[in-house]
């Protein structure tokens, strides 16, 4: 058996390196368990002339697709929204585009103010000071003065507008509406050992460079070396329970397939939102029939995406194209609710620079505007490098039928159950996907586009994996209480997207990163009474 | 994974043919077909993961034709063809899709297009800033987010 561990965190992502890197600072024997492996950089697609190819390939955003060994399969057939994620040490931040938005104080507050859903129990506030931190450590560029948000102070300069953005920008300022450039955790000078960025373009399936933030190379270094052990290829099985109800440690699954049994005081789940509720419900037992940590019945329901309506056009001169940073700009003109509209909460605009050939060749044949035959280079010549686009990114409300169970078939290459996903856009999503588009479509206008397409959902957009085990103080609507930890298990913590309550309408790592250090933080307040 | 064990002659044939018919040869631009023989060895070379569908979509394929591609008539290959593409389903897409991601690598192609010949890493590329002053009417705006209390 192992050596018994103080904290035990199964998930070396976005809230895991988070969590570890802030506990570490106890002192205590901290271990992280984490299925994946380090990345190397030097295989990165950007490094090699397939570069766009891989992203069908070894780089897909789907497990599905991917099917590393890594991976664990989901069963996401019943769903118009396909999850994608990542899994190694870094988690879904090696594998995400770094636009990097908070959630809004207005997002912690809807049933007060709007009547839907339920409020958070934290505010934008209560996580200020962990934003702040959070931008730090991941290193964030920026731009202070955004009117539609409360002040902030990125540690970095924006990313340059670019031909791209430039335009976008004065398609905006026709119409009047808002625009940002967008907070990302892309470096736009030297930061923090990371080299600045020199516009690799192929920034969501990982940075060659090393430019864009992922927490193999920020929080993690700092973690390891403050004396977090950190155990990859490790693949946990289930929580394991006392006859007191309280967490003893995980079984799991080492490097050579081995079970193996890891005891610890404290456990620490940060598998986001697919992959935490997948581990409670097969961590069921005599004591917990139901799965662990789940006497309110909603581990796994109220899944949130965020529904996405992408949007693009051409236009007559040359684009930034692969050429930069698909993050560009954000808007948050239509984010606040407004009834007008016809729909509660609203949406965020996110910007993009444009693609690379094949993107772009594979995309318009698929659309039907790149013709097969004696026309294709002609056209060809048209699109590519031509390319504006935009995605609504739409606030997803919870409902307990968007869930996540333990799909009775499907399984995992250790033979552990896999997830089933099942999930519907609900009705105020989709007139909030319906509001987005026909904005969409007056932006690229506006912009002189043409040859409009859309893809409405993003069918592979299951990025954002929110709600499935929601925090809250009333034990019978949560799963975990207002600093994370579970009701019912009382060395039990929950850190990633899963605790969401509510989703907002942007994308949400900085959010849950934030959280992940407030909840190490409140922890670290409570070690003389944590389990009290 | 090599094309003897990933397709056979016929579908080897017929994925040549497809292939040219996506995207021939321009004299205008001076860039081959996808049916280029360097081009038809990157796709054959390179299907990996792609193969099974891209045999299902071949087979599919031959089904519609009824004798290799390259035994019909224009005429009766572009109504296959188009047949082709409405009922292929994921399989033809990958198929397409596979033809295209090798020919929008290959060098000659690349160069016609005006693109530099390696991948983005280690270079990069420049960005320019863009006009900054774009943003003054944003600036001037009230502050617009909901306050809570």
């Amino acid at each position: 058996m192992n050596d018994p561990v103080d904290v035990l965190i199964v998930g070396a992502g976005a809230s895991g390196a988070a969590v570890a890197w802030s506990l570490a600072e106890t002192k205590m024997h901290i271990l992280c368990l984490e299925q994946g492996d380090w990345m190397t950089p030097a295989n990165y697609p950007s490094a090699g002339r397939d570069w766009e190819a891989r992203a069908y390939g070894d780089y897909s955003p789907s497990p599905n697709v991917r099917a590393r060994p890594e991976d664990y399969p989901i069963n996401d057939d019943n769903s118009p929204i396909k999850v994608v994620n990542f899994n190694g040490v870094g988690g879904s931040t090696i594998m995400y585009t770094a636009h990097f938005p908070r959630l809004h104080p207005s997002d912690f507050r809807v049933r007060t103010l709007d009547g839907v859903a339920e409020d958070w129990p934290i505010d934008y506030d209560t996580l200020v000071p962990f934003f702040a931190e959070n931008d730090r450590m991941m290193g964030v560029s920026g731009l202070s003065g955004d009117p539609a948000f409360p002040p902030t102070e990125p540690p970095m300069p924006p990313l340059p507008l670019g031909r791209s953005g430039a335009r976008l920008a004065k398609a905006m300022n026709k119409l009047g509406w808002h625009w940002w450039p967008s907070d990302t955790t892309v470096a736009t000078v030297d930061y923090e050992g990371r080299a600045r960025c020199i516009n690799l373009g192929h920034c969501t399936p990982a940075c060659a460079q090393g430019a864009k933030a992922s927490t193999d190379i920020t929080y993690w270094p700092v973690a390891l070396r403050a004396g977090v052990e950190l155990r990859t290829h490790c693949r946990v099985r289930e929580i394991t329970t006392s006859e007191h109800g309280m967490a003893t440690g995980v079984v799991y699954y080492d490097k050579d397939s081995v079970e193996q049994f890891q005891p610890a005081e404290v456990v620490v789940i940060a598998c986001n939102g697919i992959g935490t509720p997948r581990l409670l419900l097969n961590s069921a037992s005599g004591r917990f029939p139901n799965g662990l940590a789940n006497s309110s019945g909603l581990v796994g329901k109220n899944l949130m995406f965020h529904p996405y309506a992408l949007l693009y056009g051409y236009v007559d001169e040359p684009t930034d194209s692969n050429r930069a940073p698909p993050t560009c700009l954000w808007s948050k003109q239509f984010y606040e609710t407004d009834l007008s509209r016809g729909f509660v909460r609203g949406y965020a605009f996110q910007f993009g620079r444009g693609v690379g050939p094949v993107v772009e060749a594979v995309m318009s044949e698929a659309k039907g505007i790149l013709p097969w035959g004696v026309e294709h280079h002609r056209v060809f010549r048209r699109l590519n490098g031509h390319r504006l686009s935009l995605a609504a990114i739409c606030e997803d409300l919870p409902e307990e039928r968007n869930r996540v169970t333990l799909d009775p078939v499907l399984k995992d290459s250790h033979g552990i159950p896999a997830p089933r996903v099942d999930y519907t856009i609900g009705e105020n999503s989709a007139k909030m996907l319906e509001h987005g588009v026909a904005r969409a479509k007056e932006i690229l206008a506006a912009a002189g586009a043409t040859d409009i397409c859309i893809n409405c959902p993003i069918l592979y957009g299951g990025w954002h994996l929110l709600g499935t085990a929601r925090m809250g103080v009333d034990p019978k609507r949560s799963v975990v209480n207002e600093w994370g930890r579970s009701h019912d298990v009382k060395n039990l913590f929950i850190v990633d997207g899963s605790v969401f309550v509510t989703s907002g309408g942007v994308n949400p790592t900085s959010t849950i990163q934030a959280i992940a250090l407030y909840i190490a933080d409140q922890m670290k307040q409570r070690l003389a009474n944590l389990f009290d | 994974m090599s094309a003897e064990v990933t397709l056979n002659s016929l579908q080897r044939d017929d994925l040549r043919v497809v292939a040219g018919m996506i995207i021939p040869a321009s004299v205008e631009y001076r860039v081959p077909g996808a049916d280029d023989a360097t081009i038809q060895a990157d796709i054959l070379a390179t299907l990996g993961r792609d193969a099974e569908l891209v045999r299902d979509a071949l087979d599919h394929l031959a089904r519609l034709a009824g004798m290799p591609l390259a035994n019909l008539g224009e005429t009766a290959r572009e109504a296959v063809a188009g047949q082709f593409r409405a009922s292929g389903g994921p399989a033809a897409a990958t198929l397409t899709r596979v033809v295209l991601q090798c020919y929008y690598r290959d060098d000659r192609v690349l160069r016609s297009l005006g693109l530099e010949l390696r991948p983005p890493f280690p270079q990069g590329y420049a960005l320019e800033q863009g006009d900054w002053s774009l943003l003054d009417p944003v600036k001037a705006r009230p502050s617009m987010w909901r306050r809570t209390s």
